[in-house]
């Protein structure tokens, strides 16, 4: 008798759950649609219809009630940012941007397009990327228009271009963009100690013998570890080398595969690096020996900067945004990046950058491709980025929308048309090498396999 | 279940001393003893609480960790904070809990849309394998058997070869990203357990009880509602549990088939640690907020789970 009422109670609040669950389920539908009106209305704080030049987009008609959705890898914090910069062209044409930000962007996408789920516009964090699904997916993809075309000739270099560039038609407009031969230094430190920034590549392995002979600690602290992309920083390391040693007419060689990856050059280039790396007077200060850069996450490996335990890390630009918060960036604070230097003569920058792919070609899509590419856009950018970290290789952009002195100075260099710049050629690389074997080379490396192994090695790999 | 064994399993000593002298042991009983006597032993019981200890060791690491201030997590692990509790030097902060809820990630939004996705992806497959379990249980038609047998086969397709064909059709039936494409996602992943698991033990109520209501002259509905439902409670209780566990930490479906607006928590929290990375600190709080409600579930409703999926995978 008990257990037949229990039973009864029990079924009961079945009932009342599943009557919850509607009630909820009902309640989220009503949230659903609110949120979509607080969209369109524009958030606050960022930039107003006054701040660009709207006649730019009445080529593409009335756009009013549109909307276009957009699929990138960048999350919170910098999503916030990211919205922030649509704004404007929000106010301008009455477009709707539809942002969705995901950390396993790379493989979600490629389910999406085959699903045909696709979004109107996606960010390719690399050339690489971008290449890949235009070979495979050609119906799927829209070429740039012409609008667009026309702001990427006006505001980037030709260098730009070209990676956005698949067998010579061009789909993807550059956005943002990064700038990775920078070495991060404690100024304080460096003034108290007497060290002066060091003005070619020579002068930088006798700063570190002099750090490495006066100091109790290492000089130089590395970490490669980043999970699935382990490997990574090292290749970053290398690539600067070889542009330094080998100069950027055999880089562009190298990452074409016009010359085998074990050239003697590149195997020189890392031979180089290796006085670095590979020396276990100069790593891994505070973290253990030259197997421990293998083990270090990358951003973790320059805490040591702050607290004295090591002296220098090179690491790019969007370094500036991982220390802990509280961290000052700047040539007077805690922490701040020198250019890694070169030959004396040319200083090559390596850097990255993101690039706009479009999936379809309604105008509302067309037009903001065309925003994305301008220089409107490019100083909205950098004004709903208080905090820098943000840099852009648009020519239009103005330095001082730029938030901290760090962003200014990488910007004036990716400006700069003295600058050699050249693009991180593991994202040009074919993927089994770029995001593959050299990265898993670099981690054998460090843990002692031979230079000549390891070039060896990613040769064979490559497809 | 049903049928509660008359032997009084209140008291071991009791059991152990009086009847032992009155009557032969089966070998069965001997050996129950003798199990039970190793279990019980001071030695078996240190083991058990050492392995607990060292289980949750990790958890206990998150868990401090995730009351630590940024910086601490950074530069040292979170064991360092032992000798600091007793000096009082230890420094602890709610900051990570107050990013993750209210930070840019929003965690206090997106409890309600695991709440929403997982009530009706417990209860949508319930019903349905309920049905399907009382067919193949007690109506006789053609071709039960090999119906049967194809059900569970199901359960071998792995969801990762689904997700490309799923999408493609919640796209053409113009439902892709909304709450009903990943409700049916989760129905159709536990349909097959679900209908094998309630089968077996509908199997297991004794025939005659549903013969008896037939000559009363009851119906398949009354058979189910009135004879079959009250029994089968545990059973749907254990499933029940499972399927909300299963899908309250499911990310794979979740990531593939919810719009940005309707992501659950887990989708929520795989991207708290930012672009790069750099934010993972708050992804202990995280962690914390996505187990609290499956943790108070199991706890409560924990002897349910181990009586009803041993009930139903004992017998076939």
């Amino acid at each position: 008798m008990t257990r037949r009422t229990m039973a009864s109670n029990r079924r009961r609040l079945a009932v009342v759950a599943g009557g919850a669950g509607l009630a909820l389920v009902l309640a989220a539908c009503g949230g659903g649609g609110d949120d979509d009106t607080s969209d369109g209305g524009g958030d606050s704080g960022g930039g107003t219809a006054e701040d660009i030049d709207c006649a730019a987009y009445d080529e593409f008609g009335d756009l009013e009630g549109t909307s276009v959705s957009i699929y990138t890898s960048i999350v919170e914090p910098e999503q916030t940012q990211q919205e922030m910069s649509y704004d404007a062209f929000e106010e301008c044409t009455g477009v709707t941007v539809d942002y969705e930000g995901s950390r396993e962007f790379e493989a979600q996408l490629l389910v999406r397009i085959q699903a045909g789920n696709t979004p109107d516009i996606a960010y390719m964090p690399q050339p690489g990327l971008l290449n890949t699904i235009v070979s495979d997916y050609p119906d799927e993809v829209v070429e740039a228009p012409e609008a667009t075309v026309a702001n990427v000739d006006e505001f980037f270099s030709e260098d730009w271009k070209e990676y956005g560039s698949v067998d010579g038609t061009f789909y993807a407009a550059p956005l943002g963009a990064n700038a990775k031969s920078f070495v991060w230094y404690n100024p304080a430190a460096f003034a108290d100690a007497g060290y002066e920034i060091p003005e070619t590549w020579d002068e930088l392995l006798e700063l570190s013998e002099t750090i490495a002979t006066e100091q109790e600690v290492l000089p130089w602290c590395v970490g490669f570890e980043s999970g699935d992309a382990t490997g990574w920083p090292g290749t970053d390391w290398i690539e600067d080398v070889v542009l330094r040693t080998a100069g950027p007419e055999v880089y562009d060689q190298w990452y074409k595969h016009e010359i085998p990856f074990n050239d003697p050059q590149i195997v020189d280039a890392f031979d180089e690096a290796g006085q670095i790396l590979k020396n276990p007077d100069y790593v891994n200060a505070g973290l253990g020996g030259v197997d421990s850069i293998a083990t270090t996450a990358w951003d973790q490996a320059g805490t040591g900067v702050l607290d004295g335990t090591c002296w220098m890390y090179r690491m790019a630009n969007f370094y500036a945004t991982q220390w802990p918060e509280g961290t000052e960036v700047g040539s007077d604070g805690d922490v701040y990046a020198f250019y890694l230097p070169g030959d004396g003569e040319s200083q090559p920058m390596l850097g990255g950058g993101e690039f706009v792919l479009a999936f379809d070609d309604r105008p509302e899509v067309q037009a903001f491709q065309t925003y994305l590419a301008s220089a409107d856009w490019a100083n909205q950018k950098a004004i709903a980025t208080p905090d820098g970290g943000w840099i852009s290789a648009n020519n239009g952009l103005d330095v001082n929308n730029l938030a901290t002195e760090f962003d200014q100075d990488a910007a004036a260099i990716l400006a700069d048309e003295e600058t050699v710049f050249r693009f991180d050629g593991s994202d040009l690389m074919p993927g089994e090498v770029g995001a593959g074997t050299f990265w898993t080379g670099m981690v054998n490396w460090v843990t002692g396999s031979s230079t000549q192994e390891v070039t060896d090695q990613i040769e064979n790999s490559w497809p | 279940m049903s049928t509660t064994p008359p032997v009084p399993t209140t008291n071991p000593e009791t059991e152990d001393t009086a009847p032992v002298k009155e009557r032969k042991l089966t070998r069965l009983e001997k050996r129950a003893i003798a199990t039970k006597g190793r279990l019980t032993s001071p030695w078996a019981s240190l083991t058990a609480v050492i392995l607990a200890i060292l289980w949750t060791i990790p958890t206990v690491g998150l868990l401090v960790t995730s009351f630590r201030p940024e910086i601490d997590i950074r530069r040292s692990g979170w064991w360092t904070v032992i000798p600091g509790i007793f000096t009082g030097e230890t420094e602890f902060t709610l900051d990570n809990y107050d990013q993750a809820l209210y930070g840019g990630a929003g965690l206090s939004e997106v409890f309600i849309n695991t709440f929403v996705i997982t009530i009706p992806a417990v209860i949508i497959p319930i019903t349905v394998a309920l049905l399907a379990a009382y067919g193949f249980a007690w109506i006789d038609f053609p071709g039960r058997n090999l119906l049967f047998v194809a059900v569970f086969a199901l359960q071998v397709v792995p969801i990762q070869v689904t997700l490309v064909p799923l999408l493609t059709n919640y796209n053409n039936w113009g439902m892709a990203g909304s709450f009903w494409a990943v409700w049916l996602s989760h129905s159709i992943f536990a349909l097959p357990l679900a209908v094998f698991l309630l089968h077996n033990f509908m199997k297991d109520i004794p025939r005659s009880l549903v013969e008896a209501a037939r000559v009363d002259g009851a119906g398949h509905v009354k058979i189910f509602f009135r004879v079959l439902f009250p029994l089968l409670v545990p059973a749907i209780a254990a499933f029940g549990i499972f399927q909300f566990l299963w899908v309250w930490n499911d990310l794979l479906v979740g990531l593939t088939f919810a719009a940005p607006e309707y992501r659950p928590l887990t989708v929520a929290v795989a991207e708290l640690a930012g672009t790069r990375g750099g934010d993972w600190h708050i992804l202990t709080a995280g962690a914390f907020i996505s187990m609290i409600v499956p943790l108070i579930v199991f706890l409560l409703l924990q002897r349910y789970f181990v009586r009803g999926m041993l009930a139903g995978a004992v017998k076939g």
